[in-house]
């Protein structure tokens, strides 16, 4: 097999993965975790200050 | 609660969030020195401060200095509150401020004596290069170890931005910076030819897509959020932004070298990779901005979100040109012009510089133990002289660089060229000297962020606060 053949398989498992991490991102399966990846920045008690008047969301 | 409590390491946050202010007035001001030197060449004093010597100092300056510490503080505030630990490496992490400072240091002095390797963006000779490597290791090494040590089972997606950011500038300064030295300040890159320029801008344009970008993406991330009072726009989103920067930006540095001897095949890809970036650069900036969807009064009376929603703008501006410029007949026009000057700036300005700044307002009161800036006025008087600054610098290096393009490539019909490259300087001058005038705008408002600053800093309280336990993890 020629190297280039290689750098042609890698490019295309590149975009396929790519694809793939689209599917799981916007599938079902990963909506909670994102929800609670995303509230992660509000843990935060916010007694560090100035935030006290920006309130929790949702 | 126990009585040994363990702390945030907010002390080097702190130390990189002042030096960030100092350093850009430093980096900012030699930048003006240099806009001044094209106005009125005689500022072009001795050898050591000649324009060709202090434009490598300015730009180290902005980016690895005020950019760099910038990224230092913001990163290693979030990655310690979205991780719920504190920062992990004990000695290694005072390491990575006092060497990141000696290295500035170094830069200052060792660029306007004449002593570079002659590699944009990576001028510093090779032992600031080893000295580089070290600090960079230890800072991965103190941001993995503390994700590493998380109390949270997610890695906040800043994180995975400032990481990939961390990761890619220490693959691109170890690639590009192998070199052979002669002597103590001299060394030879490893490559040569067209692989040397293909490298060097390999490097070149990552540094853009890497120390430029996913690092202040990974600001964007945390502290829009933060100031706005709400979660990102789109988890989803941002995952897929993530991974679509990653897969398409290593590929976009040929663009740097169309119709050179790099071989016009390899010009392409770089050509169509800079144009597919267009679809994750503005899908991040979409993500950042809609997340003040639903509450864009908070725009109207807080300055801190008016510099965060304000760089996203530039970034969608900066990467909408970007891949046009890229498209080799634009590019034919655009090369070597001050348009690329122009779009640089739109980026450097417009979105490095006013992400950084929003996010150091965000973070000095809370550094301090302060409720709020010691004058929120004194903030949105930074903002507007800051973008009309921005403003007046790109508009003149558009003007500038599309007539320096059209002059150079104007013919007379016996084929000669219609002006000599004297004419386009002299019909640079009236853009250039308004070029100045935003930089001092722009240097101007970092004189009033860092009196802010000081003023915000006096008799302030510098407690480390607690590490937070997570939700579910009660004590």
């Amino acid at each position: 097999m020629d190297i280039n053949d290689l750098r042609s398989i890698v490019t295309v498992a590149g975009l396929l993965c790519f694809l793939a991490i689209v599917g799981w991102a916007y599938g079902k399966g990963s909506k909670k975790g994102f929800e609670e990846a995303a509230n992660l920045p509000f843990a935060e008690r916010d007694d560090d200050g100035a935030a006290s008047r920006t309130s929790h969301p949702r | 609660m126990s009585g040994t409590q363990t702390t945030y390491n907010d002390k080097v946050v702190r130390q990189f969030a002042v030096m960030t202010v100092i350093w850009g007035i430093v980096g900012m001001l030699v930048g003006v020195i240099i806009a001044a030197q094209l106005v009125w060449p005689e500022l072009n004093i001795g050898p050591w401060l000649h324009f060709g010597r202090l434009r490598p100092l300015h730009t180290n300056a902005v980016i690895f200095a005020f950019g760099g510490c910038a990224l230092f503080a913001t990163s290693y505030w979030c990655v310690q509150r979205t991780s719920h630990a504190r920062l992990w490496g004990g000695p290694l992490v005072p390491f990575t401020f006092w060497g990141w400072q000696i290295i500035i240091v170094l830069a200052a002095i060792t660029l306007p004596l004449g002593i570079t390797s002659g590699k944009e963006y990576a001028e510093l000779e090779w032992p600031i290069d080893l000295l580089i490597t070290a600090v960079w290791v230890s800072y991965a090494l103190v941001f993995f170890g503390t994700i590493a040590v998380r109390k949270v089972s997610h890695i906040y997606v800043a994180n995975w931005f400032f990481g990939a950011f961390i990761i890619a500038v220490a693959l691109l300064h170890i690639v590009n910076s192998m070199e052979m030295p002669v002597s103590l300040t001299k060394s030879y890159s490893m490559y040569s030819g067209v692989q040397d320029a293909m490298i060097q801008w390999w490097y070149g344009h990552n540094a853009v897509g890497f120390f430029l970008t996913a690092g202040f993406l990974g600001m964007m991330y945390y502290f829009v959020p933060k100031q706005a009072g709400r979660p990102v726009y789109s988890y989803r989103l941002s995952v897929v932004h993530f991974w679509a920067l990653i897969f398409t930006y290593m590929w976009a540095g040929p663009h740097h070298l169309h119709y050179t001897a790099l071989p016009d095949w390899t010009q392409s890809v770089g050509m169509v990779f800079s144009l597919i970036l267009l679809a994750p650069s503005w899908g991040g900036m979409i993500n950042g901005i809609m997340t003040l969807s639903g509450a864009w009064h908070k725009l109207r009376d807080d300055p801190i979100l008016k510099f965060l929603i304000t760089s996203l703008s530039f970034y969608g501006m900066s990467t909408f040109e970007g891949p046009m410029m890229s498209i080799k007949t634009v590019n034919a026009l655009s090369h070597y012009t001050d348009w690329t000057v122009g779009h640089v700036h739109s980026g450097a300005l417009g979105w490095v510089a006013m992400v950084s700044i929003g996010s150091i307002y965000y973070l000095l009161p809370r550094l301090f133990g302060k409720s709020e800036m010691y004058s929120t006025s004194l903030v949105t008087a930074h903002f507007w002289i800051a973008t009309i600054g921005t403003v007046l610098y790109i508009a003149s290096m558009w003007i500038a660089g599309v007539m320096q393009g059209l002059m150079w490539r104007a013919v007379n019909t016996d084929g000669t060229l219609a002006y000599s490259f004297v004419e386009s300087v002299k019909g640079s001058y009236p853009f250039w000297a308004i070029r100045w005038l935003g930089g001092v705008l722009f240097l101007t408002g970092m004189l009033i962020m860092a009196y802010n600053m000081f003023k915000t800093m006096a008799g302030g309280k510098t407690q480390d606060m607690p590490v937070v336990a997570p939700a579910g993890h009660h004590a």
